[in-house]
């Protein structure tokens, strides 16, 4: 009964709620674009560290887990390499630079990730072979990288850096290609961490007998239940060393949690605008339909199927609109260039359709209370 | 618009004064010492005072008085709408003052017809729909339902405005549609407020003498609220209101023409 009505309502009056439907549309577009983005900038962010194979990183103390901030060097990583429950320790540093791409295209800005080739901060590759070498010119890029600047396993490129006040050209072999592997907003290529440290910019021209110093240390357990244990044992034994997690690493990115918290607050509020729109629609239909909703109870329809009927309306219109929404979103993304950086994710899209899907019934609570509090006398001009 | 055969029967209506059936059937409505209240202290005002009558099944009987009579809120209190402050009302034997709220819905749905003034007809439904609505209500929507619920609307002259939506019938027409939803599901009594109040003369009669001629083959109970007393001329039994009481019962033929003609109001 409660869905005859709903429908009937909804078939009869097709533009109106077309319309009304357009409007859910817009907003999941809006929704799911804002998800996206957040999605895309967050793995643009942190790609690398999501793809770590190790449990913790070791910082320098008080750089607040700043990638760029933190040194640490070869006895840092010795020591840390010799505690119990640790599997293995691997340097790994931090920095950009640029591609240089043929004369008609710009330079193509790569973040540069200095590793031990056998120790955890190395890739694994997709295809090619993985770095072997301490010291050699051999790079693995990441396939944003292969695809952006067009090479391939095999390839040479020479790399850009600026080093002192000079502007010096490295001739890089490409050994091996590993997915998406985005840090800090560019894609990443892995050299072997004496390499890094000559080819990285930096204010001097380096100093080959200098030692070498990786930014942070990335920890493999043994057993990764022992983390918080292992960690603390770290902090004892290594003076002057900070270790995170994974997703604390994460979250101390430059700008990571502000930019995550800006982006969840837009969608916040779009799902609230959402709320708003829904509710004042379906309270100002229902307003219009008191007096119809007057007669429908004196001649004997149930309270609870006026609740339903108001309820199933709002869902008919919001899946529709929430449905058509997604694929003009699923459209629009297919055209948008590969430089913004937007990113569907099964788990995004989902969360962001269930709250559009939620806030439809919940902007409605009002029409609801609205309709059942509608007193049948009002069909006979009177009133309790 | 008026078909050939209504047209006629209105034609007769007018030429010919309608006989008074017997109230041969049993009692179905029984409204003893009804007082409605309204209000408390200084303010409070007898909406019914002291109202008592009795309807019999196959009998149709106008309501009239003049505005404020009390009228509309007897038909509420028959209608389980509304709980008078005193007296007692039995409609089938049932004591609708024992019924609980969702008892009095379900009391309303099976056993009550209702016509409204005005805001009578869903408007995102056909005609057909519309009818059926009463059916679907009750979970009684069969075939031989369905067929019969257009037996009725062919029955008032809506043959071919079955898929019609209200707002593309005229007045009339919507009053036809509201008297048969108002029988379709064969409830025990019928209640109108004002049925001919938004039509036209010749349209009024119309509707008025299909409803009396309904009421009496189906052999219901109805009760027609009008301050338009000409249309009265169709009524078995005229119970006129004045200041929430009772103020005069006419029965018969000449004496409901001759309250009518002296305008009982």
């Amino acid at each position: 009964m409660a869905f005859f009505l709903a429908f009937k309502e909804v078939w009869r009056n097709k533009s109106r709620f077309f319309l009304f439907s357009m409007v859910i549309a817009l907003i999941t577009t809006l929704v799911l674009f804002v998800a996206a983005l957040a999605q895309g900038l967050a793995l643009a962010n942190r790609q690398y560290l999501d793809k770590l194979d190790a449990n913790l990183l070791v910082f320098q103390a008080n750089t607040d887990l700043s990638t760029l901030s933190s040194r640490l060097d070869q006895v840092d990583l010795n020591r840390i390499s010799r505690i119990e429950g640790v599997q293995a320790a691997g340097p790994i540093g931090f920095a950009s630079a640029s591609i240089v791409l043929n004369e008609a295209s710009k330079d193509l800005n790569v973040s540069i990730i200095g590793v031990d080739p056998d120790l955890p901060g190395a890739p694994p590759v997709l295809s090619g072979v993985p770095l072997f070498s301490d010291r050699s010119k051999d790079v693995v890029i990441d396939s944003d990288i292969a695809k952006q600047a067009g090479l391939q396993v095999g390839e040479t490129f020479q790399l850009k850096s600026i080093q002192g006040i000079d502007e010096k050209l490295y001739d890089l072999r490409v050994i091996g290609i590993t997915s998406p592997q985005q840090n800090q907003y560019a894609p990443s290529m892995f050299v072997p961490i004496q390499t890094w440290d000559r080819i990285r910019p930096q204010a001097s021209t380096p100093n080959e007998k200098a030692p070498i110093n990786s930014n942070v240390i990335a920890v493999k357990l043994v057993d990764p239940a022992q983390q918080d244990l292992v960690a603390q044992q770290i902090e004892n034994s290594v003076k002057d060393v900070e270790v995170a997690d994974i997703r604390t690493a994460i979250n101390a990115l430059p700008g990571y949690s502000a930019q995550q918290g800006t982006l969840q607050t837009q969608q916040a509020f779009v799902l609230l605008i959402g709320i708003l729109v829904i509710g004042g629609f379906f309270q100002i239909q229902m307003l219009q339909k008191i007096p119809l909703i007057g007669v429908l109870k004196a001649i004997g329809i149930a309270n609870r199927s006026v609740a339903w009927a108001v309820i199933y309306q709002i869902i008919l219109v919001s899946t529709f609109g929430v449905i058509f929404g997604g694929l003009v979103t699923l459209g629009l993304a297919a055209g948008i260039p590969d430089v913004v950086p937007i990113q569907f994710s099964g788990a995004t899209v989902a969360l962001a359709i269930s709250a559009l899907l939620l806030i439809g019934p919940l902007g409605g609570l009002v029409s609801v209370r609205l309709a059942v509090r509608v007193e049948p006398l009002i069909a006979l001009g009177l009133n309790s | 618009m008026l078909t050939d055969t209504t047209f006629k029967s209105l034609q007769t209506a007018f030429q010919v004064a309608p006989q008074i059936l017997e109230p041969a059937g049993e009692i179905i409505i029984d409204a003893q010492n009804i007082t409605k209240i309204y209000g408390s202290g200084a303010s409070q005002v007898f909406a019914a005072n002291q109202v008592s009558f009795q309807i019999h099944q196959g009998e149709f009987v106008g309501l009239v008085g003049p505005s404020g009579s009390g009228k509309t809120t007897m038909l509420a209190i028959l209608a389980a709408l509304l709980k008078p402050t005193e007296g007692q009302v039995l409609i089938d034997g049932v004591d609708l003052g024992s019924l609980k709220e969702n008892e009095r819905v379900r009391f309303r749905r099976e056993r009550i017809g209702f016509t409204f003034q005005s805001n009578n007809l869903v408007p995102f439904l056909t005609v057909q729909e519309n009818v059926e609505l009463m059916l679907r209500m009750n979970n009684r929507l069969t075939k031989s339902e369905r067929q019969n619920a257009q037996a009725l609307l062919e029955r008032l002259g809506l043959q071919g405005r079955l898929k019609s939506l209200p707002s593309q019938l005229s007045g009339g027409q919507r009053q036809r549609v509201a008297i048969a939803r108002s029988l379709i599901h064969n409830p025990s009594v019928v209640l109108a407020d004002e049925p001919t109040a938004s039509l036209d003369t010749e349209r009024a009669y119309q509707v008025t003498q299909l409803y009396a001629d309904l009421i009496h083959e189906q052999n219901k109970a109805g009760i027609m609220v009008t301050h338009d007393l000409r249309m009265c001329r169709y009524v078995d039994k005229l119970i006129q209101m004045k200041d929430g009481q009772v103020s005069g019962i006419f029965t018969g033929r000449e004496e409901i023409d001759e309250a009518i003609s002296f305008g009982v109001h």
